[in-house]
Order: C-alpha cells, then structure tokens, then sequence
C-alpha cells in the first residue's frame, strides 16, 4: 500500500473513531477510549526507538511528564489553545530527545536504558520542585472555556488524541518504509556493519530519538486539561513507561502495526481491569505478559501470526531479549 | 629512491598510511605501521594470530581511533573521518565473521550501501529500478541470484562470505579490505571465493587480502606485507617475502 493510501485509510479510521464517540451516551467509554489511544501514540513512539532501532528507552516517563507539565505550566502562564500546547510540547521533548540521545546513545544495551530510566528520576526530581507547576502538591488545571464544535469538553480531548494518534502511526508507517527506516534496521542489525555499508549510524539514530521524544511529548500535552488534577506521584508513574515497552513487544516490534495491536489490548485490557477487578493488579499483569512474550514469543502476536502460517520464524528482533542475549554474551 | 621519486610515487598511491599506532591501554597492537596500497593493486596481509592484522583494518576503515600516524586516501586525508563517510569515500570492507542485516533480505542487505554509500557520495543517483538491477546483478554475479528474496539465516556458510563481500563491493569501493574471507571454507570453497576476488580486482578494484591460508596469498597477492606483533616486518614480492629468515621465524617460531 502506498503511503498515501495508507494515510487516506488512518484519516477514516480516526474519523470513524470521533464520529463513533458520538454516539456513545456514557461517558467513561470514551474516558477509557482516551487512554488507549494515548498508549497507541506512547508505543508506536517508543517502537520508533525501541522496535526499529533496537534501543530500549525506560524513560517513556520523562517524555510524557515534560510534555504535560509544559502545557500546564504554558496553559497557566499565556492560556494558549490546547493544539498550540500539543505542538510546543513535540518541540520541546523532540530537543530534550536529542540532548537524550547525544549524551547516551553511545552506550549500548543496558547502559543505555539505565541511562533513560535516570532521566526520569531527573525530571522528576525537578518537577517536583518546581513551584510555579505546585511542586508536589501538584496543580489545578482550568479547562479552556471554548469548546469549537464538540459540545462536551472530553469529546474535544478524544478528538485530539485521535489526531495524535493517527498522526504517530503515520509517521511511523512512513519511516518503517523509507531509506531512514532501512537505515534504523540496519543499525539495529550491526551497528558497525551499517557503518561500513555508508550509514550515518549517530546521525539516524538521534533523528529516530527527537522523533520519538516528540510524540511521546505530544501525547502528555493534552493529559492535564483531562485529569484537571497532576501532580509528580502519578505522572511519573511507572506504568507509562512498562507498558510503553510492554505493547510493543507484546504487538511486535518490526511494523507499526505492532504497537498499535499491543496498545489496545493491552490497554483495553487494564482500562477493564481496572473497573472490574482493581487497578493495582493492572501492572502485575502486563508483567507476567511481558515475560511470557519475551520468553515464548519474542516477536510478538505478529511474529506468532507469521509463523502460524507454517514459515520459518522471522530472525529474533526484540529488542529486550537482545539486549539481555549481549549482557549474557559479555558476563560469560 | 630520492625523496622527490618518493613524494611523487606518494601522490600515485591510492591509500597512504604512515605511522599507524594503535594502543589498548598499556598494549601495543600497531607501532607505528606503513602501508601503501596502488589503485588496483593486489596486497597480501599475513601474520599469526594477535598480530594486529584486524586492528590495523579497522584503524583503516575507521571503526578504531588510531593512536597515531595518519592515513590519506584517494589523495585526502581521511584521519578525522568515521566509518561511514571513509565507506562513502570508496574503502569498502568486508568482516572476518559475516555481520549481515539478519532481518533484511538479500537484496535488502545490498541496497543498504547502494542507498547510504554509492548514492550519498554524489554524482550519481541511483534510481529504485537501478538500485534493484544493481543488487540483483551483484548477487547473481556471486551465485546468490536464486536466493534474493531469503534472509541471511537461511544461507550456508560460504554463502554469508559471498554475502558478505557482495555486500561489501555494493558501497563501489576503489579498494576493497578484505579480512579472512576464506576463513572455515573448503579446499574448493576457498577457490570460488578467490576467483570472485581476482574478477573484482580485474574491475580495478584494488584489494587488501588478508588471509592464513598460505595457497591462497600466494596465488592472490602481487605484493605481501608480513604483521608481526604489531610490528610490520617485511614487505616486498611474495616470493622474497616468504624467503625472508625474519618472516620464517616468526611463522615457525625462533
């Protein structure tokens, strides 16, 4: 399918998605649709990293923080329109994406996810005590008083995030084809081979980090106006970041599919279990999930699905199981 | 020779090295090497294990920081250059143990260097459609023309090599380092592998061949230079070359 083609059917899917929201009188079910969509964007962004660079990112967590507290802080300062929020958001998180990527990813495997995981402490640690955002009692956010054509405020929210959403799993479909993606695999293949071969291997690989860092940005903006209430605690919470590894690798990491099938089981799944059973035992579950995944079928559903067909399975790409594979290499 | 016939030689050379030193940590691996390769020459590089031969490779091709010296070729300095701007530049190599895209077919692995090295060099475009003729006509030139759409693990062993150098030579290199491609292969293995070398040569293609297996120099290299602990200690014809009491020495052990 061509790209355009491809951004054509996204383009529907997403306005069947709004349109179908329409129609649906309790509210909870697009409150829980809101979620999912944003885990489709956090995992389509850290697969463009993660899945198609082999480099694993713990601090999914940082980006989303930084995105939400600067359209918090933003909203409070000049009361700027949501969109306007979402895209200095992408900015922002793209260059901290960059700085990210310049200063670790000359590390390799664990290192570098060790580095990312500091990350979070970092900006954490800072937001924490920044005041003008509540510092840890967190802040109040008053929704803009303009809602254009939705009527309800979180039908708006939904909109955006569909947006979003669309916008991530273009962008990655679009990379995944293109001489840049071929470059990404490459380097997730053998760094040094790519090297020899002419790829400018530091060069795609903090391209791949800004574009990452910037989605995962763009998702946290709109968070804010659709909790009313952030502080610290919660935005920082773990979860963000395991099930941003989680969906992909459950999905697959080679297609943009991958992510996009992970993120709504997975995320379905917690948004029912929450309501059903608890939401404690969410995590626990995505955990045991990961490790069946990584274990049993490290290429995830899709890589089950291509192997279902009676092929040879596809050479092993997770990233996690290729990162532990070296760290065993090297301690031996 | 004058130094003057030296300078003017120099400025015919393709590749220059002078001075190469490469040290981890208190380790010398290279002190203080020379190497001169001629456009289209064939170059024999031999010495035991540990001698420094895959060090001094990969100081060429950029993948180590030297210590020391410096390396011109094609007439440029090429010492602050990474390895992938030296691969643009047409210093092709190909590794000792294969390293191919394992997620990417065949034709896959070869428009890599076809993308990133031939057409990021300027001059020519490769087109999609020439991109493809080009693999395809690449593969089947080293026997993998059945198998382009198949992935690096379903080849055999001498077929990675084939991969490996076929992956190599589609960056258009005008010299091709070329570290133990022969390694592990058979009696007759190690002749294929030879004659895919000497037609690539007989493109023009020069050809630093560095190999153990002593049938295959011989017949490969129109000069050798002998490693030998990080120390080149002889280079010249093959024939004088291996006549040499120091060579024997450290071959048969003092």
């Amino acid at each position: 399918m061509s790209n355009g083609r491809f951004i054509a059917l996204a383009c529907l899917v997403g306005i069947a998605l709004v349109a179908g929201s329409m129609f649906v009188t309790n509210e909870y079910y697009v409150f829980a649709a809101y979620f999912v969509l944003q885990y489709v964007v956090l995992a389509t962004a850290w697969n463009i990293l993660g899945g198609y660079v082999g480099y694993v990112n713990f601090g999914t967590t940082a980006f989303l923080a930084i995105g939400l507290y600067s359209a918090a802080a933003l909203n409070k300062w000049l009361d700027l329109p949501i969109p306007v929020l979402i895209l200095i958001a992408g900015v922002l998180c793209g260059g901290v994406g960059l700085a990210m990527g310049y200063l670790t990813i000359r590390l390799r495997g664990v290192y570098f996810t060790i580095a990312t995981l500091a990350l979070s402490v970092v900006v954490q640690t800072f937001i924490t005590n920044w005041d003008y955002v509540g510092g840890s009692r967190g802040i109040y956010i008053m929704r803009p008083s303009e809602v254009l054509v939705f009527g309800s405020y979180v039908a708006y929210l939904f909109f955006l995030m569909t947006v979003l959403a669309v916008a991530a799993v273009v962008t990655a479909r679009v990379i995944e084809r293109s001489t840049f993606g071929f470059g990404l695999a490459a380097i997730r293949d053998d760094e040094i081979a790519a090297a020899a071969s002419g790829v400018p291997v530091l060069r795609l690989k903090l391209v791949a980090a800004a574009v990452s860092g910037a989605l995962m940005g763009m998702a946290g903006a709109p968070l804010p106006f659709y909790l009313t209430y952030v502080e610290p605690t919660s935005s920082f919470s773990l979860a963000y970041t395991v099930n941003s590894v989680a969906m992909p690798l459950v999905g697959g990491t080679t297609s943009w599919l991958g992510p996009v099938i992970g993120a709504v089981l997975l995320g379905t799944m917690q948004q029912a279990m929450t309501v059903l059973i608890s939401s404690s035992v969410n995590l626990l579950v995505v955990g045991v999930l990961l490790v069946i995944f990584v274990i049993a079928a490290p290429n995830g559903i899709l890589g089950l699905i291509r192997s279902m067909g009676g092929k040879k399975p596809d050479p092993e790409t997770n990233p996690l199981a290729a990162m532990l594979a070296a760290e065993k290499r090297s301690s031996q | 020779m004058t130094m003057i016939d030296a300078d003017a030689a120099a400025s015919d050379l393709l590749l220059d090295a002078r001075g190469i030193t490469k040290r981890f940590g208190g380790f010398v691996a290279l002190n203080k090497i020379d190497l001169a390769v001629r456009p289209g020459e064939r170059l024999g590089l031999i010495g035991p294990n540990g001698s420094g031969k895959s060090t001094l490779t990969n100081c060429l091709c950029g993948a180590l920081q030297t210590d020391g010296g410096s390396i011109s070729f094609a007439g440029r300095s090429i010492d602050r250059l990474s390895s992938y701007q030296r691969a643009r530049l047409g210093l092709g190599r190909s590794f000792q143990l294969p390293r191919p895209f394992h997620s990417l077919s065949l034709l896959d692995n070869l428009r890599i260097p076809l993308v990133y090295a031939v057409n990021a060099r300027g001059g020519t475009h490769l087109t999609e459609q020439q991109i493809r003729t080009r693999s395809t006509d690449l593969l089947g030139e080293f026997g993998l023309g059945g198998k382009l759409h198949r992935l690096p693990g379903d080849l055999t062993q001498v077929e990675m090599r084939k991969l490996e150098l076929a992956r190599a030579m589609a960056t258009d290199p005008t010299l091709l380092v070329s570290d133990e491609a022969l390694a592990g292969l058979s009696h007759s293995e190690v002749n294929e592998i030879l004659a895919l070398l000497l037609a690539l040569n007989r493109r023009g293609v020069a050809v630093i061949f560095i190999e153990h297996i002593m049938r295959a120099v011989m017949a490969f290299s129109e000069r050798l230079v002998v490693l030998v602990a990080g120390e080149k200690i002889a280079d010249g014809a093959p024939k004088d070359v291996i006549a040499d009491e120091r060579v024997i020495g450290a071959y048969l052990g003092q």
